[in-house]
């Protein structure tokens, strides 16, 4: 197909009601749940669920060579779209309010590691409970408090009981988005799992790294915290202890030897490849919800943007704005090209981390500006410009840093190893 | 759908371009530069690639449709070899194009076959003033209607290949809307200056001033006709191409940079397994991506006639004028002392690149 920038119909469709639910579910809780962190929003998960049930999609996670809810379409043979319309959907829940976006039912990361690391099999395993009667979570533990970037050096570990043929997890994690909804037994919501990230074989580095479903309800595993956060404060963020959490032998994603290579590893760099262009999708809902609050306000006071003039007549609010504009037009297509190329299966692992690296850096960009133009308006808490101020931030920080991605496209463009640039 | 594969015709003019500009623009850009000259028979080469004469139907004297999808693929690939060839070979497009896109049938017929039939030749056109705060939009060069005559009164500046034109397109405030005239080149009160234009870079591309003292030309040599045409198409085809070329210039720069970077050492390793270097090239990159697909959006959206093209089509433009900046000085950075030194083209790059912010009207798709 030659170039083609027609954003295709069920995603035109989609935004389209997702911009009524962000208004009617999002937008008008948005104040009261940062204000009320560690609440959970009830209303937006059973929403979301019942809606998500409603249009066949059980999980947001994309079905392996499917093509979200679009069945039809693939019989079809029309290009695969599910990537691309899990970036446009998630870009406008965003545009809602991202916190919420992040206690959206369906698995989230903890799915996409399933769906990234996973065989066939776990995957049928796993995935099948989001489709479920209650709304369902699954969160992805990585991080640990002394391994954020630097993921190779995690220390949770992972043996195999010979006699049970059982893995015993032992661990500490932090930051775990949805870690509570995930594995915390609440009436509402169906059992959740977490991917737990643990070494098979510390001697072997990044080669022993793999990936353990550890299901709710499990002996050993319990939250032990929930963060108080600068912004994104609806979604929970949890530290979780593995202490012996015994875990059948095929719960192991991918495979369970450790060869010579970086297999592991691999599955976690795989999961990212597939998951960055998602979050700096929505990171740049966000900033798309600065940018038209900043333009409402602008008309409101009968300033215009005269699109068309040299730099050299613009106003530096018009300047500002037409940056803004091009800031954020060219890096949703830098996430476009990305999920494009994974929908269409091609390598996208330096497109994924530039989308990410320019998502990051467009989505405070634009939030910062946007509070400053504001004045007392956007400093001020009856607004929401401040607090997508506070919450875009974290789209620089969380699946790499600005840095860790940039380091990342610098190894691909410059063909090095991770030894070779670190 | 979304789609970002050229199609099989244009990946094959894009590898030919590509090694157009590989091999004959940039062995010979430092010493046009320096030497204020490129070879008759580069441009000459340039030109049979065809990228004008594949832009104009049959009907005309060419061989296919227009595509400003084609033409920014094309433009990004040439200007990869050398900016002032590039403008260079495209000239004659500064004159045909905007006939294409706004003549009436008796203007196509009579200038469309002319301009493409042989050998390059230099037909051009005027669109900038001599003013801090030239705009298209707002000229300060006068047309009027006097009987069944326009009369056009002021001065141009950056004219390519203005004076062995055989007729000028020149651009025109008429009651507030840009217009554009044909100006044969024998026009009376015509007058092209005798100095070439200075600048900081394009030496080798030979551009002049031209005054306009009472031209007289008939009323059917306004574009368009006696209603005249509507500029925003031509200006957004224009803001695209030099939103491309600045793609293309600031891509060599990368290139060249990042190649540099992993053979110079520095502190016992290569300086680009520093980070301070690796994060510069990742950012080059990574806002060369941005302001591509921007570019290939509105030109897309141009072809595709959606409404907001024309905004589209400025917004890749600024974004590509300050994204061509910003790559090019950072080359020169990686480069260090030696970056500053003539014989690596980073410099000239980098004066290049600072100038995609007026360089509007020097290049068109
Ligand atoms: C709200 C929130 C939600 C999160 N959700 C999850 C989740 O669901 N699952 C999960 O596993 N993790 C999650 N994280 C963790 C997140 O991915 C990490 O915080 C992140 O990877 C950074 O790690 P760190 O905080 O330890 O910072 P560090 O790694 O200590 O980094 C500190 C600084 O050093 C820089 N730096 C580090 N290494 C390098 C290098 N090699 N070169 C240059 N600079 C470098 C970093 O860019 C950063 O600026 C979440 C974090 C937050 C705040």
């Amino acid at each position: 197909m030659p170039i083609e920038f027609e954003p295709p119909k069920p995603i035109v469709q989609t935004q389209f009601v997702l911009k009524t639910v962000a208004e009617e579910m999002m937008r008008s809780k948005s104040r009261y749940f940062d204000e009320h962190e560690h609440e959970i929003p009830w209303d937006y998960i059973e929403f979301m669920h019942t809606a998500m049930k409603a249009m066949g999609a059980g999980s947001l996670a994309p079905k392996q060579n499917g093509n979200g809810h679009e069945g039809e379409e693939q019989k079809e043979k029309r290009p695969p779209i599910a990537y691309q319309a899990l970036a446009a959907q998630i870009e406008a829940l965003a545009w809602g309010d991202v916190g919420f976006y992040l206690c959206t039912p369906g698995g989230g990361l903890g799915a996409a590691a399933v769906q990234a690391a996973g065989t066939p099999e776990q995957r049928a395993k796993f995935l099948a409970r989001f489709a479920g009667e209650k709304p369902t979570f699954a969160a992805m533990c990585m991080t640990e408090a002394g391994a954020g970037s630097d993921t190779a050096s995690i220390r949770a570990r992972a043996v195999l009981d010979e006699k049970t043929n059982e893995w015993v997890l032992n661990g500490e994690k932090i930051f775990v988005t949805a870690g509570d909804k995930s594995l915390t037994p609440y009436e509402k919501l169906g059992k959740g799992f977490i991917v737990v990230w643990a070494s098979i074989d510390p001697s072997a580095g990044r080669a022993g790294m793999r990936a353990f479903v550890v299901e709710a309800g499990t002996p050993g595993v319990r939250v032990t915290k929930l963060e108080h956060k600068l912004g994104i404060r609806v979604s929970d963020t949890a530290a979780i202890s593995l202490v012996d959490v015994r875990v059948p032998f095929d719960h192991i994603l991918g495979s369970p030897t450790v060869e010579k290579t970086t297999t592991g590893f691999k599955g976690a760099m795989a999961t990212f490849d597939a998951t960055r262009p998602l979050v700096a999708a929505s990171g740049l809902g966000v900033a798309r919800a600065a940018l038209e609050f900043l333009k409402e306000k602008l008309a409101e006071n009968g300033v215009q943007i005269r699109y068309g003039l040299p730099r050299q007549k613009l106003t530096a609010i018009e300047r500002d704005v037409i940056d803004m504009e091009i800031m954020l037009k060219s890096a949703w297509l830098m996430v476009i090209k990305a999920v494009w190329m994974a929908d269409n299966k091609h390598p996208n692992a330096l497109e994924s981390s530039m989308s990410k690296v320019k998502a990051g850096d467009v989505g405070t960009k634009i939030t910062q500006k946007v509070v400053e133009i504001l004045g007392p308006l956007g400093y001020s808490r009856e607004f929401l410009a401040e607090k997508w101020f506070r919450d875009a931030k974290i789209t620089d920080i969380y699946e790499g840093t600005g840095q860790i991605n940039r380091l990342v496209v610098a190894r691909q463009i410059l063909g090095y190893s991770g030894a070779e640039l670190r | 759908m979304y789609s970002f594969d050229p199609t099989e015709e244009q990946q094959m003019l894009i590898d030919a371009v590509r090694k157009y500009a590989a091999n004959d623009l940039r062995p010979a850009a430092r010493e046009a530069e320096e030497g204020g000259e490129l070879p008759k028979k580069l441009i000459s080469k340039g030109w049979e690639l065809g990228l004008l004469q594949a832009s104009i139907p049959e009907a005309y004297g060419g061989f296919g449709e227009r595509s400003a999808v084609t033409g920014v693929l094309a433009v990004e690939e040439m200007a990869f070899g050398d900016l002032a060839g590039t403008l260079a070979v495209m000239t004659p497009s500064l004159f045909a194009t905007p006939i294409l896109l706004a003549g009436t049938e008796e203007q196509k017929q009579e200038y469309l076959p002319k301009v493409i039939e042989g050998d390059w030749a230099p037909y051009t056109a005027a669109l900038i003033e001599y003013a801090f705060d030239f705009d298209p939009l707002a000229l300060r060069t006068i047309a009027a209607l006097a009987g069944d005559e326009y009369v056009l009164n002021g001065e141009k500046a950056f004219v390519p290949f203005a004076k062995e034109a055989e007729a000028l397109l020149v651009y025109a405030n008429l009651d507030g809307q840009t217009q554009g005239f044909i100006v044969p080149k024998d026009a009376a009160g015509l007058t092209i200056g005798g100095e070439r234009e200075k600048l900081m870079s394009l030496n080798a591309l030979p551009m002049y001033r031209v005054k306009l003292e009472n031209v007289k030309v008939p009323a059917a040599n306004r574009l368009g006709g006696a209603s005249g045409h509507d500029f925003e198409p031509i200006l957004a085809s224009m803001r695209l191409a030099a939103a491309s070329a600045a793609v293309g210039v600031a891509n060599a720069a990368f290139e060249y940079s990042k190649n540099y970077a992993k053979e110079r050492e520095a502190f016992g390793v290569k300086i680009a397994q520093k980070q301070a270097i690796a994060f510069m090239l990742a950012e080059m990159r990574t806002e060369i991506e941005a302001s591509r697909l921007l570019t290939w959006e509105a030109a897309w959206k141009l072809d595709a006639g959606k409404e907001d093209a024309f905004t589209e089509a400025y917004l890749a433009y600024m974004g590509a004028a300050d994204m061509a900046m910003m790559v090019t000085d950072r080359a020169v950075q990686i480069l260090g002392g030696h970056g500053y030194i003539r014989e690596h083209p980073v410099e000239m790059w980098m004066r290049n690149g600072r100038g995609f912010a007026m360089f509007t009207g020097l290049v068109i798709v």
